[in-house]
């Protein structure tokens, strides 16, 4: 048995898959900027993917916002430094766990949704028939997802980050002894405009990953049903491994000073 | 001599280590009917798609009104296609649209017309296909299958193409509906005047809507005649599939 063998055609798929994401990719960014732009379709993906995750991301923010005081209170009471939640708690949600919750929530919901509309799309020849039909798949399906997606992740994630810091306060005020006035006063002190601006980025680019594994495997998905379903399913993990690595990257490039 | 309305010399199309077609001719003349026959999982869809630009072909050429079309793209793609209309085996009808919408799809987003001219088109080729105004505001997967094969069938000639494919027209209908789709088939045809390639495993459809019959095996066209030669081919692989028979020079891969 050659063990060699096995690896070096996984890291030949790998880069085969690599090399069709990126052509993909050329292809979709080049129709961004080419008429038709289908702006009757941006605006209905801007509905499904940002309005509708908004339940999701609100939810998933506050009870991380609550849990992240409720940890710093106790580590910090350790050392007797119980006071610093506020800051920490705005810190954490603008910077890190607002833009990576929402992202890991979204890639769940809206990459998923994607993938297999498009997908199904894909194997019962939609697609095919666009292109007959003299419309390009790309500019038709692709382009207005992922512009709504890199629009509407911003605007999901500042509100999200707002819910974010208002479970903190919600727990601290309610259960850990806070009061109000100074939480929130403690809270505005600290926060700059840098930390909310830097999660921002953050993300537009994980709305820009979303969409873009979402359509690539729905577009690249085969068979029947099942291929479909293996299209979702690859678009949600994908995308959630690239929102952490490009989370740790943006970090570092974001940060550094 | 005419031009050919659709010609294809030498086309090869493979997928990874499977060839599926092995250098394809093929000469469909203006206002000719022509179906290609041959099993399942031989490559006709293939064939269609490659003409269309769907798929590339690995090798050979293919011309449509004597123009060769096998590698252009985009605007050029595009006016080529603005010939065609196509049926596919599905429907491939848009799940997200309403069924008069899908009619109007190629009039509204391919050639830029008003909603509401293109409605108005829309309403008139359902009515062609025997579908009246109750269904024009359904979602497609309100619809039987036959009802679907005829929005499918309206959608294709909204735009009075030159050209019309069929992609297994009548495959997951039951026998008479089979029956009436060829006859809208030729009728229509008949009626805007189109040149037609169509593929089918079905053999009462192909002797309903062919002037010639061809049949692609083992990714070539073994063999090629008008419809009323069909039965006196002479060809073994002609004889069994016509007859449907299970043995013969046919032998039909399991794992396709
Ligand atoms: N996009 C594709 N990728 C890989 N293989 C394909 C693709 N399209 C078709 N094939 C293969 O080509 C062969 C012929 O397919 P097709 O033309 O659809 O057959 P049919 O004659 O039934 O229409 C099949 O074995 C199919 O698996
Ligand atoms: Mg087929």
């Amino acid at each position: 048995m050659n063990i060699f063998a096995p690896v070096g055609r996984a890291f030949f798929t790998l880069l085969a898959q690599i090399g069709r994401l990126t052509m993909f990719l050329v292809e979709v960014v080049s129709s961004c900027f080419r008429p038709p732009i289908y702006w009757y379709h941006i605006g209905q993906q801007m509905m499904r993917i940002g309005y509708f995750s908004l339940p999701v991301v609100g939810l998933t923010a506050f009870f991380t916002g609550g849990a992240l005081a409720l940890q710093i209170y106790l580590g910090g009471n350790r050392y007797g430094a119980e006071a610093i939640v506020p800051q920490i708690v705005v810190l954490g949600i603008t910077r890190e766990l607002g833009p990576v919750i929402a992202g890991l929530m979204v890639a769940g919901r809206v990459a998923a949704a994607i993938a297999a509309e498009i997908g199904t799309m894909r194997v019962t020849e939609q697609i095919d028939a666009l292109t007959t039909l003299a419309t390009n798949p790309i500019k038709y399906l692709v382009v207005p997802r992922l512009i709504a997606a890199v629009v509407t992740m911003p605007i999901l994630v500042a509100i999200g980050d707002s819910i974010g810091v208002m479970g903190g306060y919600i727990v601290s005020t309610q259960s850990l002894g806070f009061s109000s006035g100074i939480y929130l006063k403690n809270t505005l002190d600290f926060m700059k405009n840098e930390d909310v601006i830097s999660g921002l980025y953050k993300a537009a680019a994980f709305g820009f990953i979303i969409a873009l594994m979402g359509c690539y495997n729905g577009f690249n998905s085969k068979g029947g049903a099942q291929g479909v379903g293996a299209a979702t399913t690859n678009a949600v993990v994908t995308a959630s491994i690239l929102i952490l690595a490009a989370n740790y990257f943006l970090t570092s490039i974001l940060f550094a000073k | 001599m005419t031009t050919p309305k659709i010609e294809l010399r030498g086309v090869k199309k493979r997928f990874g280590p499977k060839v599926v077609l092995d250098g394809i001719d093929l000469v469909i003349n203006p206002g000719e009917s022509l179906v290609v026959i041959g099993g399942s999982g031989t490559g006709k869809s293939v064939t269609i798609k490659c003409v269309l630009g769907i798929l590339r072909p690995d090798e050979g050429k293919i011309f449509v009104d004597g123009e060769e079309v096998t590698h252009i793209n985009g605007r050029a793609r595009d006016k080529v296609l603005r010939k065609f209309g196509m049926l596919f085996q599905g429907a491939a009808l848009f799940d997200s649209l309403t069924v008069w919408e899908n009619v109007a799809f190629g009039l509204i987003q391919g050639r830029g017309m008003g909603r509401r001219q293109a409605r108005d088109i829309a309403v008139e080729k359902l009515a062609k296909v025997g579908l009246g105004s109750e269904v024009i505001n359904l979602s497609p997967s309100e619809l039987s299958g036959g009802m679907q094969k005829r929005v499918g069938l309206a959608r294709a000639i909204a735009a009075d193409p030159d050209i019309i494919f069929f992609d297994e027209p009548t495959t997951g209908l039951d026998p008479i509906m089979a029956d009436i789709i060829n006859d809208l088939i030729v009728d229509t045809v008949k009626d805007v005047g189109a040149t037609t390639l169509s593929i089918t495993h079905d053999m009462a459809s192909a002797r309903k809507i062919a002037d010639r019959i061809a049949m692609l095996y083992k990714g070539k066209i073994i063999w090629h005649g008008p419809v009323s030669e069909i039965d006196n081919s002479g060809n073994p692989y002609v004889d069994q599939f016509i007859h449907g028979r299970a043995e013969g020079p046919i032998k039909m891969e399991v794992r396709g």
